[in-house]
């Protein structure tokens, strides 16, 4: 392939080839810039100047409604832990972060619960595929919160109690409705 | 007040040699620690700011000192403190001597050119509570550290002694990119000096005189009536502010730092010795400014100055002109900021081309004008 070179027109005629009118263009652009920002900053109307910054630590962003922060665990009706420990959660993690140590439930309704429910912050890469896994939306990571700096590692260990004080009651049917959804949804 | 005037009238008697030296000491402080270094510092702090307010930014304003945030002016406090208590680098195979010795002859030519520039009304000696009407005063202080006959031209000797501090830096640091940014340095500031001192040497034809003080004398209080008025005093303002701009070896003549390219002479300069250069960078916008507002835009005269002289106290009236010339040199120190953060830099060549082939011809030929203005108007 031939190369090919593509010759850009210089300034022709003393108006453009001097470059003053076009220096003086261009700092009258800077100048209406600098005192619309100014005074408008000054004057506390930030709203009409032309600024974008946003101040963060006062002034925050809302976050998309999709957004993945930390974890948190749902409740029961009755204010249990709705996991019912059945490890998929841990399985499909791509990061291995979540550490569930099963124990039998006490009350007949349900088989098992987490004994010990752990989420390691520093390994969790925010995939959001536990909540995807999770068959009865124990886990969700809708709470919009960053994971804190910490200064010990353990410290970003998140437990379950930490976990559940973030939670909430789950408006999903307790127990869902069982290998015969399709009808039951008919109905 | 009058036991201190006797006083002060007895051991420093006016026009001896005590008296010249306490007075000069005196100015000098007062330009040095009272207005270029404060006014240097305001600066850094000044440039991001408002190269901010240009970029549709915010700019620094978190700096405060307790609850007084003043829109984050004390960053520049900050900074310096940063600055001292940084690691002072040297690199192993540095010229130790010069290394030093460079960031100091960047900073101290300057200070010491702004010796010449008036900065105020005239302080008349034993009457300064006393109304004294404008050119009746006897023993007159003149507000200039130095008041020389060679004026200007002191100016121009000294300070194009900043160039040492440059080119030192860059053959001391033992980098090849601080060496070809000293090069760099050192090959624009010639350059450009030949035509600042032709840019001046029109206004030393109109006004006659070398002398800053002289000049300024020479000029009205009126707008109309100060040194830029006229088509060869319009010229020489536009190249003597160019060349200016570009013996502070800054945007759009920066190609001896050129960032993205080499650093820059100051390469390996770190803590407070950078500290240094950056300050030298500020002092030589505020020097040149306050030379374009003594020889074009009347120095310390403001409208109605005449007026007022003859209304108020003498000490009074001096401090409003030193407050007027403040906010003059003030108001060029901001314009320099404005092309700053507007033009992009020349290339290399294409600053030589225009330092030589463009401002020098031109510059010359505003001699001539000025010299045909001089003889048909004058």
């Amino acid at each position: 392939m031939a190369t090919t070179v593509k010759i850009v027109e210089r300034p022709a005629g003393i108006r453009r080839k001097t470059y003053l009118i076009a220096i003086v263009e261009g700092m009258w652009v800077t100048f209406r810039h600098l005192m619309k920002n100014w005074v408008g900053n000054t004057l506390g109307r930030r709203a009409k100047t032309d600024i974008a910054t946003l101040s963060y630590p006062e002034q925050k962003k809302a976050y998309p409604e999709r957004n993945r922060g930390l974890h948190r665990l749902m409740k029961r009706d009755n204010g249990e832990v709705r996991c019912v420990a059945c490890m998929m959660c841990p399985t499909v993690c791509p990061a291995h972060c979540i550490t569930i140590v099963p124990e039998e439930a006490p009350d007949g309704t349900i088989e098992k619960r987490p004994r010990i429910f752990e989420i390691d912050e520093l390994r969790c890469v925010v995939c959001g595929l536990c909540v995807e896994a999770c068959p009865c939306d124990a886990i969700r990571m809708d709470t919009k919160v960053h994971a804190l700096p910490t200064i010990r590692r353990a410290d970003a260990i998140l437990d379950k109690e930490e976990l559940l004080s973030r939670g909430d009651t789950s408006t999903a049917t307790q127990g869902g409705v069982g290998s015969f959804w399709r009808e039951k949804v008919k109905t | 007040m009058d036991s201190i005037y006797n006083f002060f009238a007895r051991i420093l008697p006016y026009g001896s040699a005590s008296f010249s030296a306490v007075s000069a000491l005196a100015k000098s402080v007062f330009f040095i620690l009272l207005f270029t270094m404060p006014l240097a510092g305001i600066l850094t702090w000044m440039e991001r700011r408002q190269s901010a307010m240009m970029q549709d930014r915010v700019g620094p304003n978190r700096a405060n000192i307790g609850p007084f945030t003043l829109w984050g002016i004390p960053h520049f406090i900050a900074d310096a403190l940063k600055m001292i208590f940084k690691e002072d680098f040297v690199p192993p195979k540095a010229n130790k001597l010069l290394f030093a010795l460079a960031p100091v002859l960047a900073v101290a030519p300057v200070l010491i050119a702004s010796a010449i520039i008036p900065f105020g009304a005239p302080l008349c000696y034993g009457h300064m509570t006393d109304i004294v009407a404008p050119g009746t005063c006897v023993a007159p202080i003149e507000m200039q550290a130095a008041r020389l006959d060679a004026g200007l031209l002191f100016y121009f000797a000294i300070a194009s002694l900043a160039v040492y501090g440059a080119a030192l830096a860059g053959w001391a640091s033992h980098n090849k990119w601080a060496l070809m940014g000293g090069m760099r340095a050192s090959s624009q500031m010639m350059s450009y000096e030949v035509t600042m001192g032709m840019a001046a040497m029109s206004m030393f034809l109109i006004y006659g005189t070398l002398e800053p003080g002289a000049m300024v004398n020479a000029q009205g209080d009126w707008p109309w009536q100060w040194g830029i008025v006229g088509l060869p005093q319009v010229f020489a303002f536009v190249l003597f502010l160019a060349s200016a701009i570009a013996e502070s070896k800054r945007t759009p003549f920066d190609i001896p730092e050129g960032e993205s390219e080499i650093v820059g002479y100051f390469v390996e300069y770190s803590g407070m010795r950078f500290g240094m250069f950056f300050l030298g960078e500020f002092v030589e916008i505020i020097t040149s400014s306050a030379i374009m507002v003594t020889v074009f835009f009347g120095g310390w005269r403001f409208p109605g100055a005449e007026y007022l002289a003859a209304h108020v106290w003498n000490w009074a009236f001096v401090l409003i002109s030193v407050g007027a010339w403040s906010a003059k040199v003030f108001l060029f120190c901001a314009f320099q900021l404005l092309i700053r953060w507007s033009l992009p830099r020349l290339r290399a060549d294409q600053l030589l081309r225009l330092g030589w082939q463009r401002m020098l011809p031109l510059s010359i030929a505003n001699v001539v004008l000025a010299a045909v203005w001089v003889l048909l108007l004058k």
